[in-house]
């Protein structure tokens, strides 16, 4: 049985992501799609996995959702909105996604982890030192790598963004 | 209390709705949001697998798969705002400089 809060998280989050595509405005795609986030930092938090939640909404919340508004109204125009989605087209995608549901779902529910006895989460969790523990110990590699990824990622970003490139290539062309 | 599955439910119907919105719109920005979603459902499922087995390594899987998505999604608004100042839009359909 789930209680209560369980119940109202997952309406938040699974609302707010149908939201975050289907809403006529962008930008409040983009708002619902950071409640969204905030909804799946609450699932993290009833998963006793304070960090991983206190991380999510740093980076989800907090750096992701600004970027996306922030790309929203910078590309903001009156035809942006009008585009209609192909009907036909909808409707397969929304029978594919029933399809996923539905096949996915199946093999989850007879594969026995929803049995009570299996799946229950009663047990003691687990350290956040456990977490940076591993992470300095065995994964210490991997979060360097992750660092020079992030480094890399931000430079190519602004590489791409710049403007300067764009004006000669217009001038060459005039 | 809650088990196991409702978690896993929950993860499935966040990346059906992904897949849903990767496969109708056209919006490169909404394009986007469904990787996000997707994104945010295999991270719920990494926890709720790692609190299961009481094991740290899903947590910590989970933070890698946050961080990396966060510099995905800086690239991607970058291609985004340079495609978008090249055509003029974000339709993804418009996008023709790389079909042959």
């Amino acid at each position: 049985m789930v209680d209560a809060y369980f119940v109202g998280v997952a309406v938040l989050t699974i609302g707010t992501s149908i939201v975050a595509l289907e809403s006529k405005e962008l930008i409040y795609g983009a708002i619902a799609l950071a409640i969204s986030m905030l909804g799946i930092a609450g699932f993290f938090l009833l998963l006793d996995a304070q960090f991983v939640a206190m991380f999510q909404i740093t980076v989800y919340v907090g750096a992701v959702a600004v970027l996306v508004i922030f790309t929203v109204m910078l590309v903001r125009t009156q035809d942006l909105f009008s585009a209609k989605d192909d009907k036909g087209r909808k409707v397969g995608g929304i029978i594919l996604a029933l399809v996923t549901m539905g096949g996915i779902g199946a093999i989850f529910l007879v594969s026995g982890i929803s049995d009570p006895m299996f799946g229950n989460l009663e047990s003691t969790p687990t350290d956040v030192k456990e977490i940076g523990k591993s992470m300095l110990t065995y994964y210490s590699p991997a979060l360097i790598v992750l660092g020079f990824t992030l480094a890399g990622a931000v430079i190519g970003a602004l590489a791409l963004a710049r403007r300067e490139g764009l004006l000669k290539e217009n001038e060459s062309t005039n | 209390m809650n088990q196991l599955i409702d978690f896993v439910i929950i993860s499935i119907a966040l990346f059906s709705i992904g897949i849903y919105g990767l496969v109708v719109k056209r919006n490169a920005i909404r394009m986007i949001f469904s990787i996000e979603i997707i994104a945010n459902a295999a991270n719920l499922n990494l926890v709720a697998f790692s609190r299961h087995v009481q094991n740290v390594e899903g947590q910590v899987f989970a933070l890698f798969s946050i961080a990396i998505a966060a510099a995905e999604v800086a690239v991607a608004l970058g291609i985004i705002i340079i495609a978008y100042r090249l055509y003029k839009q974000i339709d993804v359909h418009e996008f023709r400089s790389l079909k042959g």
